[in-house]
């Protein structure tokens, strides 16, 4: 932590707890804010991409001559055109992707692995010139057989993805290859010795099936390559530092060659967290000559792009007939699409973090299918794990006769206890989430005929990282931030708000911009929930430098020691019996000096965060299912969660309501359909049931503020916990309204009968 | 001297062992000092790690301090969405 940050935390604050307008709000509903798609240049060209139709093929050869013949079509590229890369090569994106995996993903090589896999692109004058080229390209297919259901991926003799692929972490390496990329077994204590305290065991088998992040956006980029190597990028990312360092990982680039400009954003949630057009369109570009504009349309966002994984769990859990938790062993088999690094190990860890269990074995399977590369989602992995281990709780919770917020009270981690992955808490809000939730007049609501009532938790460690920022003081006393963590989630507000904070001005005073690569240090992606922690610890520490400059300055100016100016609500003024009668002088007036007192005023922070606050959750939901038709109705949604400090609490609270919505549409409608050929059946909005506002009431919030004492104002990050509790929360319900205990999300209309009619 | 252990997600790969003595002022010395020290830890080491000093995450931080006495975790790489 840098030093000016170690000696100060703020308990009262002025601006930071507020509700001002957002400052993005107005060019998102006029239209004026540019996207992905909305940045054009002269002379560019059209990119489009040929995608498999197999989901599992060898690529014999691909023909391009047709295409390349075609009038107005100016580059096609291949294979063929992206440089072989080191296997183990590997860059910071989100968590750490393997570039030859994501090389892969981007281009397919010998084989395509998916129904979707891009296998060529063209550039062209027109789109209608592009989709003729595409069509014009012949790809002689080897079709191989296929597996798409985790399960399935996992038996011996299954279609293999990957020949060379054998299972890392066995005791005994095997020898054959497997679509199991890696074994990981977590535990401590001793499971069985905790199973035999136990006076109920409750185990049960469960599957989630995949969900898209579903962000209204499609991926889109413009790339230009110069004849001097040189290269400019503009994107729809959530991290423009992890889109420079991977494209030019897969083309061979220096980073300082590439100048990435991020968009404005029409949501992530974690799926812009890597590349998929961007390293096509500059191999296009370089090819061409000229710039080349792609957008994918929603049909290849979800055939092309990362969704979450789907999975399947088996979960037993122990418990003493007072409620104690005595031990827990659970498998975890997660499918991350057609390459290794499936969220797996985060989501075991994160479904037992919230409890005190001393005996816990969690065996974690990564295992790769003929599906598009799983790409992150909001806590990547934690609400598949959580729907399984927060539906046993409940299942023990009405086995016992308790009340299920009594139950997980009596087992909640609290400041001072062991994690279950190792470290002992600090100040954390579990208990004061689980008895806000208790407290809340929802818990008190009356129920009717076939309505239930459903409780789960949620927890997310979050994590703090690199990151960059600079702060700028005009000579009017405006302030100009440059951050370089794309604002997914209204950062930028929350920075103006902490800067305005920390130097005692007007919120309105500061604004924000989110620069390129070659404006600032490197930053990591936003995601994690880590850029309210870090950029705000960043932009705090800038700020602090700020001070000291006008501080010397002010010192200067009257001719007396630093030591005898202080930083007083927006103003420096002498302090003690040696400072003189000077009249303070406002950060405005400051300002308005820096030309004669030094030349202009900034601050930098260039810092890597840690001290991340642990972040859980409580929802709770009363929902209506109709017995006849299977259909559920969602009555009431309380979510409530430890924000350590509010930073803008209707930001908060947006986030907590957004999760929320997410999760309830994974848990009742959302899954990716495939058909016995392996391609998806349900490419588009009309077929993937997004819940949209008419679906849901009003999402209830409660903010609990437990400050986090690892950042200089308490906060925590907020934005991946909101979607861990939902599936079981609402599995919960419907288990409880209908009698029978559900296994299986989404719990969709024909799985709810089916259910009824077993 | 801090007493290294490893997080519950990292223990299989080390042959069972959980506890790793070793003399290290910063985390850069104490990720070498394993290195040297316990070969065991060599799959836990090159799959990357995160360090928790008393409670709190360190990803790369190698010239972060580590007091005497810390509770000190290795721990896997944390990411997000």
């Amino acid at each position: 932590m840098p030093p000016d940050l170690e000696f100060t935390r703020k308990t009262s604050f002025e601006t930071v707890g507020a509700r001002p307008a957002r400052p993005d709000g107005n060019d998102k509903v006029t239209g004026r804010a540019r996207y992905g798609a909305d940045v054009s240049v002269a002379g560019m060209l059209v990119g489009k991409v040929l995608r498999s139709p197999h989901a599992h093929a060898r690529i014999v050869s691909i023909d391009t001559s047709g295409a390349e013949a075609i009038e107005g079509v100016k580059a096609v590229a291949t294979r063929d055109d992206f440089p072989d890369i080191a296997p183990d090569a590997a860059v910071e994106g989100e968590g750490e992707e393997n570039m030859w995996d994501v090389a892969r993903n981007v281009m397919a090589r010998d084989k395509a692995l998916y129904e979707g896999h891009a296998v060529a692109a063209v550039a062209a004058t027109s789109a209608a010139v592009a989709d003729r080229a595409l069509k014009s390209i012949d790809v002689t297919w080897e079709v191989l057989p296929h597996v798409t259901d985790v399960d399935e991926a996992m038996r011996p003799g299954a279609p293999v993805l990957h020949e060379d692929m054998r299972t890392k972490g066995l005791e005994n390496a095997p020898r054959a290859p497997s679509n199991v990329a890696e074994y990981l077994k977590i535990a401590m204590g001793d499971s069985e010795a905790g199973f035999a305290k136990a006076d109920l065991v409750v185990e049960r088998d469960f599957r989630t099936e995949a969900a898209h992040q579903g962000y209204i956006e499609p991926h889109a980029c413009l790339a230009t390559v110069s004849e001097d190597g040189l290269a400019e990028l503009w994107c729809c990312t959530q991290g423009h530092y992890g889109v420079r360092a991977m494209c030019a990982a897969i083309l061979g680039m220096e980073l300082s060659s590439l100048r990435v400009t991020p968009s404005e954003i029409g949501g992530g949630f974690g799926g812009k967290t890597t590349v998929f057009l961007e390293p096509v369109a500059l191999a296009l570009s370089r090819k061409a000559g000229r710039p080349v504009k792609m957008t994918m349309s929603r049909e290849e966002v979800f055939r092309g792009s990362g969704p979450t994984s789907s999975t399947s769990m088996s979960v037993r859990i122990g418990a003493t007939g007072d409620g104690r938790l005595t031990a827990c062993e659970a498998t975890f088999r997660y499918q991350g699409g057609a390459f290794p690094g499936s969220p797996v190990s985060y989501g075991a860890v994160c479904g037992m973090a919230p409890y005190d269990c001393r005996d816990v074995t969690l065996h974690c399977y990564d295992v790769v299918a003929n599906r598009p590369k799983a790409a992150a989602y909001r806590a990547p992995g934690a609400p598949m794990a959580a729907f399984a281990i927060e539906s046993v709780l409940d299942e023990i919770a009405q086995k016992l006769g308790m009340d299920p917020i009594a139950l997980r009270l009596k087992n909640a981690v609290r400041e001072g206890k062991t994690s279950v992955y190792g470290p002992t808490f600090g100040p954390v809000g579990f208990v004061e989430c689980l008895e806000a939730a208790r407290d809340h007049a929802n818990a008190r609501a009356p129920l009717g005929p076939n309505q239930a009532r459903g409780v789960a938790a949620g927890f997310w460690p979050n994590y703090g990282g690199q990151t960059s920022v600079t702060m700028n003081v005009a000579t009017d006393g405006s302030v100009l931030l440059s951050l370089g963590t794309p604002d997914i989630g209204g950062s930028r507000a929350s920075m103006c708000m902490m800067a305005a904070e920390e130097l005692g001005i007007g919120y309105g005073t500061v604004k924000a911009i989110i620069a390129d690569t070659h404006a600032l240090g490197h930053n990591d992606t936003t995601g994690g929930s880590r850029v309210t922690h870090s950029a705000g610890m960043a932009t705090i520490e800038a700020a602090r430098q700020v001070i000291r400059i006008m501080k010397e300055r002010a010192a200067r100016i009257w001719d007396i020691d630093v030591d005898a100016v202080v930083w007083e609500a927006g103003r420096v003024r002498p302090s003690g019996p040696n400072a003189g009668d000077h009249e303070p002088m406002s950060f405005r007036e400051m300002a308005a000096l820096s030309a004669r007192t030094g030349g202009p005023i900034a601050g930098h922070a260039e810092i890597d965060a840690e001290g991340a606050g642990a972040s859980f959750a409580v929802h709770m939901t009363d929902l209506e299912v109709d017995p006849e038709t299977g259909r559920v109705v969602v009555l009431r949604y309380l979510t409530v969660q430890d924000a350590g400090k509010a930073v803008h609490p209707d930001y908060v609270e947006g986030q907590y309501q957004g999760g929320a919505a997410q999760g309830v549409g994974w848990a009742l409608n959302e899954e990716y359909v495939y058909d016995a050929e392996g391609r998806l059946r349900n490419p588009g909005f009309l077929d993937y049931r997004m819940p949209v506002a008419s679906d849901l009431p009003m999402i209830d919030t409660a903010i609990v503020e437990v400050p986090n004492p690892g950042h200089p104002y308490g906060v925590r990050g907020v934005g991946e916990t909101p979607i861990v509790p939902p599936l079981a929360a609402v599995g919960n319900a419907v288990s409880r309204a209908i009698g029978r205990r559900m296994t299986h999300v989404p719990m969709s209309p024909p799985r709810i009968v089916e259910a009824l009619d077993g | 001297m801090i007493e290294v252990r490893l997080g519950s997600a990292l223990r299989s790969m080390a042959g069972g062992r959980t506890s790793f003595p070793v003399e290290a002022p910063n985390v850069m010395r104490l990720l070498e000092r394993l290195g040297e020290t316990y070969p065991e830890l060599a799959p836990v080491l090159e799959r990357g790690v995160a360090v928790a000093i008393d409670g709190r995450l360190y990803r790369d931080a190698w010239l972060q301090p580590i007091p005497d006495g810390a509770e000190v975790f290795l721990m896997p790489r944390v990411a997000g969405g």
